[in-house]
């Protein structure tokens, strides 16, 4: 009896130290784990950095204003980034006059009109469909019917109009995602008071989610800086050393479209097309180039998302 | 009483009268509803467009492309181990390009597949939700970072380090190309693996935790079981982005059409022989201006597959909870 007790006894403490044994190693896997798991982490995250400073350190010989103001040349050291970076504005604008009128139209339409059929499906699948397609495809689409169907050439136009389908599923979506946060009762509110559909939407809808439309605009935006390989495809010419026409003019009327069908390059393809050069004069402007194309990019997209916190915190419906 | 039948019969009048004359605010109503049909009818073309950009995609890639297989026989094109349109000796087999996405997909996947879960995994159980705050948004930074930068990257920092690890690698290689590719996926995986398991239910984790699980027995054996599908869909979406990914391997990975699946042996991909085709000068409608469309098709018809698969298993897991 007693030594039964006894035996007993031992066999909880031997358990007790075999348990103790058990939590103590769980807890060294948590510990292990977790220390995994920052360093994958900071993987990441350092290796953006490392990209970044080592962009900053090969380019930084080229961060003057002669960079900015020189055409693109024979010579690395006097090559400039002027036609690129107007280039580039003026893409921009034609892709922000398509992408944001129909973006936001179409979120429109299918938040607030559409009836929930086969129709209204039919068109988002058709936009989640496309947020996945890659974007050279939009390169082949844009030749195939801008360059060669419509006959606009290898224009400032074409390059407009190919980045602004790229980013139009970004704009619908987070139209959509805007629009979506707005109560009902805010709608309710202004029918009650014998508002058309359209003024509710005009005077209401589009008011409240106009921040998370200009997020998702944003967002568009920069990835259409930074687009490189549909321009490419469209056959955009690479050295490019000369201006645009100006859309501004000293005569009446005062603007003209002529830079619409003109030839042009952008930052990203004038970097790859100093990065495909074997010479590695070319490789510093190619780093100063996209260390550029980074710092604007990551400024819009962290305008975007400090915006998009702000709005978050701020409305309370 | 005398005052209301007067009203009624006043009402009455007016009604017969408008019969006759459309009163000015019943007649300004009419415009409105004209105005508001017109208005959804234009909202619907707005719509119409993202169907009109699908449709076109599709006719554009096979209108150029039954032109190409004109010239060329669909079993030459599937079989064929060569690829070299442009060449007087010219061979149209896709399986080289083919195989040059599918290793640098592969390679990217190999380092972001492993390092993206692990991320989202500590990201969703172990960070504090302060640490969360601020490494989410910095993760969708990194998402918009623009593909040529990560060329740059993989061409003239990553080849050189792996070249004084391995002397004999070539300067365009699918390895360091895909290993870049990989970086810049990664976010992208955390990000999406993340969503899938902060949908978790919290019933869920307490249950396991009032069992005695540590933090790393419930992360391992609860919430990723139970957000597999959303991890999964990750893991597509992200091979989807991969096999599309176009500068970084245009740059690094090399021009040259080889059938292998060797990551050390540089080789072209579909995206990057259509960057190649599309600098050269090819005047339209001709076999080699037709041959980009054919691969296009083929990119396309591959990432169509991955992105439907990865919607379906997506979901799958929304509805479970």
């Amino acid at each position: 009896m007693n030594s039964n007790i006894q035996k007993n006894k031992a066999s909880v403490i031997e358990n007790l130290d075999a348990v103790r044994a058990m939590i103590k190693r769980h807890k060294r896997n948590d510990i292990l784990f977790a220390t995994i798991g920052l360093i994958a982490i900071m993987f990441g995250l350092l290796a953006l950095l490392t990209l970044f400073v080592d962009l900053v350190m090969d380019g930084y010989p080229r961060f003057n204003i002669q960079f900015f103001s020189d055409f693109p040349s024979r010579r690395a050291g006097s090559a400039g980034l002027l036609s690129a970076w107007v280039g580039s504005l003026l893409v921009m604008l034609v892709t922000f006059l398509t992408a944001v009128p129909i973006g936001v139209a179409a979120g429109l339409y299918l938040e607030e009109y559409a009836p929930k059929n086969w129709f209204s499906d039919l068109i988002e699948i058709n936009v989640s469909n496309l947020a996945g397609v890659p974007s050279i495809i939009y390169g082949l689409l844009a030749l195939g019917l801008f360059v060669y169907g419509l006959n606009l050439g290898q224009s400032i136009l074409t390059a407009g109009l190919t980045l602004g389908l790229l980013i139009l599923p970004i704009v619908i979506v987070s139209t959509r995602e805007a629009i979506r946060a707005i109560p009902i009762a805010i709608r309710e509110a202004a029918y009650a008071v014998g508002a058309t559909k359209w003024q509710v939407v005009k005077d209401h809808i589009v008011k409240y989610s106009q921040g998370g439309i200009l997020t998702g605009v944003i967002i568009g935006m920069s990835r259409a800086l930074g687009e490189t390989a549909p321009i490419i495809t469209i056959g955009a010419l690479t050295f490019i050393a000369f201006l645009p026409p100006s859309p501004i003019t000293t005569e009446v009327p005062f603007i003209n479209f002529e830079w619409l069908s003109s030839s042009f390059t952008v930052l990203p393809i004038q970097m790859f097309n100093w990065l495909s050069r074997p010479d590695h004069a070319f490789h510093i402007n190619a780093a100063a180039t996209g260390a550029i194309i980074i710092v604007v990019t990551l400024l819009m997209n962290g305008t975007a998302i400090w915006l998009r916190y702000k709005i978050r915190k701020n409305i309370k419906w | 009483m005398m005052s209301a039948t007067n009203k009624v019969s006043k009402n009455s009048s007016s009604t017969t009268a408008s019969l006759t004359t459309v009163s000015p605010r019943l007649a300004k109503n009419v415009q409105r509803h004209f105005k508001e049909r017109v208005i959804e009818f234009i909202l619907m073309l707005a719509a119409l467009s993202a169907v009109f950009t699908t449709f076109a995609i599709v006719a554009i890639l096979l209108y150029e492309s039954l032109g190409f297989f004109k010239t060329v026989s669909i079993v030459e094109f599937f079989t064929s181990k060569e690829w070299t349109p442009l060449f007087e000796d010219a061979h149209y087999g896709i399986m080289p390009l083919v195989a040059g996405t599918l290793t640098t997909s592969a390679v990217a996947l190999a380092v972001a597949i492993p390092v993206g879960t692990i991320a989202a995994i500590y990201l969703s159980e172990f960070a504090s939700h302060r640490a969360r705050e601020i490494v989410k948004p910095i993760l969708e930074l990194l998402v918009g970072v623009p593909t040529i930068v990560f060329g740059y990257f993989a061409l003239l920092f990553v080849t050189p380090i792996l070249q004084k690890i391995y002397p004999e690698l070539p300067g365009f290689n699918m390895l360091s190309a895909g290993i870049v590719m990989g970086i810049m996926i990664i976010p992208y995986i955390a990000s999406i693996a993340e969503d899938a398991m902060r949908a978790v239910p919290m019933s869920m984790r307490e249950g396991s935790y009032a069992m005695g699980a540590t933090r790393f027995q419930t992360a391992i054996r609860v919430v990723t079981p139970a957000a597999v599908s959303g991890i999964v869909a990750a893991y597509i979406l992200g091979i989807s982005r991969a096999v599309g990914e176009t500068m970084v391997v245009a740059v690094a990975a090399g021009q040259q059409p080889t059938f292998t699946f060797d990551p050390t042996e540089g080789a072209a991909t579909i995206t990057a022989y259509i960057v190649q085709v599309a600098m050269g000068d090819l005047p339209h409608a001709s076999i080699g201006y037709q041959s980009i469309f054919a691969a296009g098709l083929v990119l396309f018809a591959m990432t169509l597959c991955f992105n439907i698969l990865g919607h379906i298993v997506r979901k799958k897991y929304r509805e479970q909870y």
